[in-house]
């Protein structure tokens, strides 16, 4: 598995054929691409700064992908996330996830995506056309993760 | 000794990134450092009082009050998270 924290964008294309190099063992690839929208909470949004905790990040992605072993049956994983300055329009996170069949790629694609979003230490400042704003923690984010401990 | 990290929001309220702090005998846990901290009044006292929505890791995993702490540790405060 693979974590990595970048201020550079991401190859989909590349990263994918890296991902299941090599492995004839591979039946399915699912992948997410979270992008940055020019609008959030009814403002329009100019640019999005994002900061995370060096170390502590890598570690919590890395135990997030540890579960998703341990749930699906899955061969592979890799988890790409932006940080610095970005513009709409811009690709901020990358998830993909291989295995011998779909329903576990989708499966643990999804629930990756889903403890990220509430487990992994980062934070978005938006830069709207007069002022900056930290964005908040959504509650659907948390019902969303949530949703997994029940189920399989 | 541990050492206090600071992050986004908080980050910016209190003007500092990370601090050194000798812990005082009495405080043994998360929960005793926040107290201490909150101790401080003002800015420190609005941001990081009980009723607000902080989170905490200690030694880069998430933790919660009674988490207990050790000379060495790495402490965090910081809001809820909202990458993605």
């Amino acid at each position: 598995m693979t974590v990595k924290i970048q201020n550079a964008d991401f190859d989909v294309g590349a990263e994918i054929a890296t991902l299941r190099r090599n492995n004839p063992k591979v039946g399915a690839v699912a992948s997410f691409v979270g992008v940055m929208r020019d609008i959030n909470d009814g403002s329009t949004v100019a640019e999005m700064t994002l900061e995370h905790y060096p170390g502590m990040t890598e570690k919590a992605i890395d135990e997030i992908i540890g579960q998703a072993k341990g749930r699906w049956d899955i061969l592979d994983a890799l988890v790409i996330h932006r940080v610095g300055t970005l513009k709409p329009a811009d690709q901020i996170v990358l998830v993909v996830v291989t295995s011998g069949h779909r329903g576990e790629a989708f499966a643990a694609c999804e629930f990756i995506m889903d403890y990220l979003k509430t487990r992994a230490p980062f934070w978005k400042k938006e830069q709207t056309g007069k002022d900056a704003r930290w964005v908040e923690a959504r509650q659907t984010d948390d019902i969303a993760a949530e949703r997994w401990r029940f189920k399989g | 000794m541990v050492t206090v990290l600071y992050f986004a929001s908080l980050r910016e309220s209190l003007g500092k990134s990370s601090e050194r702090i000798a812990l005082p005998a009495t405080v043994r846990d998360l929960e005793g450092l926040r107290a201490l901290l909150v101790a401080r009044g003002g800015v420190w006292e609005q941001v990081l009082a009980p009723s607000t929505p902080v989170r905490a890791a200690v030694n880069q995993s998430m933790a919660v009050g009674d988490t207990a702490l050790a000379d060495g540790d790495e402490v965090a405060f910081f809001p809820p998270v909202t990458g993605g």
